[in-house]
């Protein structure tokens, strides 16, 4: 089966309907090629790939390892520049933002990242608001409110003394939830945010999330390898495969066991349940 | 949750500066030649009264002339070393970056070296003979930050491990020269190459150069400290800090630029003290957190703390002879170093 490719059809929509006030995400044809050295064929390529998000819409962003997954969400984060096309936020262009300004819109939740220097968890969420402030400043009443009431949207209140490399790996992803949610973004991206976590910490986080996007409107993007979660939570599933984006749409359309196992090599069964959330089941040769 | 406030910070500062101002006291009071307390005050008083005409005691003379600013020079090179170590450990985001490991000391030290050997066949005016060993060792320093930054860069990015690499090759390298440079070079100057390589403060200057140096760290201390926000996301990693809204590459040019501008400062007037960029950020970090707003004023009065009490035991320890102050700094620092990476940092 040849899968489509959504870059195929490029979309020809006026310039109001594209900016109107429904869609807050734009990616429109953008693709990214990354090489050591520039005189070298690219190492890695991502083709034309477009998508829109709304706000309060979780998009999930499936794939197996290299498919370019985390490069889409760096430029959707406006760390990397597109080779083409544009990424618009509300109608701006992401990368053309000074990094304090794209800060102020879009937070980014990351592998947990080592700390040099010990600091304490409330010290860690107050760096969410530096994008609000000018470089050398002290933290506001309002910042501070701010950062409280971050930790006390992901249930971790109660951690705020504590020292960062004291907490548990599911807490530490929390604290790391509630530091973005302090940026107050529009569009949180999320790269693989339950990996080393346990199945209660996953949904805890997950659940915090769906939450979050549907009281403060937040467009969230999510990377990650777990297609039940993804199928649970998400609204819009964009599958890739080796640089490509092979569909975007509901889960209902995405699972469907020919695709998923094309693009994860393993053989699986697909269910289709009541509420329209498919599941998966990896089915093992044994 | 109790974030920094200004009051805080001016505290700690304020505590710190009381206990440079008796550093200084009793570095005033010792060396070779014994001074009691009353005739120091004294004489203090009249300086405070601009009446310096009336000191009228050889005592006097050796406070005014020898002590004073000798231990202002110690200020201001310790001030500066732990500043820029301070920086750098923030902008490589490794706790053993320091001027004297990235190899800018070295850099400089050469320099100095290189002016002393040819000091004696260039036919200098006498006003200029006193500024070339300085000068050079800030051109050696200069040039040594430079060749470190094109050493770090990996596709076109700074890399802080290959960074750090670079620097501890290039000082190796450049000390070899030293070397080879003491070996094969008959100079009188020995004693001041040997100073040099360990750092001394006892060099004496006109009272434009302090003034110059003050105004120098000034600058550059108040450009870095500027970032100093952006410093502690940093700690956090590049990646994280660019999406936390900080500009990544302007901040780390333009702290690396002054802190390096701090270094040559310093070693062009005392030689590579040693240390002093590595274990006073590491103290005041256990003492007053990690916070760099916080951070780099209180290094920079533990600084100048630190060289002045280690530039008194330089002269009065083997007296009426003086070790070279880099050797107290690195006999003290090096055990000090070592117990806070394995408490800290294992």
């Amino acid at each position: 089966m040849s899968p489509a490719r959504s870059s195929t059809a490029p979309r020809i929509l006026p310039e109001s309907t594209r900016l109107g006030a429904e869609i807050r995400l734009a990616v429109e044809q953008v693709s990214y090629a990354y090489s050591a050295n520039p005189s070298q064929a690219p190492l890695f390529t991502l083709e034309a790939t477009s998508f829109q998000a709304r706000p309060g819409e979780i998009v999930a962003i499936l794939g197996p390892n290299a498919s370019g997954k985390s490069t889409l969400l760096q430029l959707i984060a406006g760390v990397l520049q597109p080779l083409s096309g544009r990424i618009l936020l509300n109608g701006f262009v992401i990368h053309s933002l000074s990094p304090r300004t794209r800060a102020q819109r879009i937070a980014m939740v990351q592998q947990e990242s080592r700390l040099l220097f010990p600091a304490r968890v409330w010290q860690f969420v107050l760096q969410g608001r530096h994008a609000h402030g000018g470089s050398f400043r002290f933290e506001s009443k309002e910042d501070t409110l701010v950062a409280r009431n971050a930790l006390t949207q992901v249930g971790a209140a109660e951690l705020a003394d504590r020292w960062m490399d004291q907490i548990s790996g599911g807490e530490k992803q929390r604290v790391i939830l509630a530091r973005a949610l302090a940026q107050q973004p529009l569009l949180l991206l999320l790269d693989e945010p339950t990996l080393h976590l346990d199945i209660a910490a996953q949904v805890g986080l997950l659940d915090a999330l769906r939450r979050l996007c549907a009281r403060n409107r937040y467009t969230v993007i999510v990377v990650t390898h777990e297609l039940n979660l993804a199928a649970e939570y998400a609204d819009q599933i964009l599958l890739m495969q080796s640089g490509r984006c092979l569909r975007v749409g509901p889960p209902s359309a995405i699972y469907q066991r020919e695709l998923l196992e094309q693009v994860f090599q393993v053989p699986l069964k697909v269910e289709m349940r009541g509420h329209g959330r498919p599941r998966v089941t990896i089915l093992s040769d044994s | 949750m109790r974030p920094l406030t200004f009051r805080k910070i001016f505290f700690q500062c304020f505590v710190l500066l009381i206990i440079l101002f008796f550093v200084v006291i009793v570095a005033l009071k010792f060396g070779a030649v014994p001074v009691s307390l009353y005739a120091l005050g004294r004489d203090l008083l009249r300086v405070l009264l601009g009446q310096s005409s009336q000191i009228s005691s050889d005592y006097g003379l050796i406070i005014q002339n020898i002590r004073m600013p000798r231990i202002i020079l110690g200020i201001i090179v310790g001030a500066s070393l732990s500043v820029a170590g301070t920086s750098f450990q923030a902008l490589l985001r490794n706790p053993l970056a320091d001027p004297y490991v990235l190899g800018v000391s070295s850099g400089a030290a050469l320099g100095a070296i290189v002016s002393l050997i040819a000091e004696p066949h260039l036919a200098l005016p006498p006003g200029f003979e006193v500024l070339l060993t300085p000068l050079c060792a800030f051109v050696g320093a200069a040039l040594t930050v430079t060749a470190v930054y094109f050493l770090g860069r990996r596709q076109g990015q700074i890399d802080s491990n290959t960074l750090l690499l670079g620097g501890v090759i290039t000082a190796s390298f450049l000390s070899a020269i030293i070397v080879f440079l003491m070996s094969t070079v008959n100079s009188s100057n020995t004693r001041g190459m040997v100073f040099w390589l360990m750092g001394n403060l006892s060099t004496s200057f006109q009272k434009s150069i302090y003034w110059f140096l003050a105004g120098g760290f000034f600058i550059a201390a108040g450009v870095i400290y500027g970032t100093a926000n952006d410093l502690n996301i940093l700690l956090s990693g590049e990646k994280e800090a660019m999406h936390l809204g900080v500009d990544v590459r302007r901040v780390r040019f333009v702290v690396y630029i002054a802190a390096s501008l701090l270094t040559g400062l310093a070693v062009s007037v005392s030689g590579a003290v040693g240390y002093v960029g590595l274990i006073v950020p590491h103290v005041m970090r256990f003492i007053f957190g990690s916070d760099h707003r916080t951070l780099l004023p209180t290094a920079a009065l533990g600084g100048a703390i630190a060289v002045v009490i280690a530039d008194t035991l330089a002269r009065i320890v083997v007296a009426p002879n003086e070790l070279p102050v880099g050797a107290v700094t690195a006999v003290v620092g090096a055990p000090l170093f070592i117990y806070l990476l394995r408490r800290r940092l294992a």
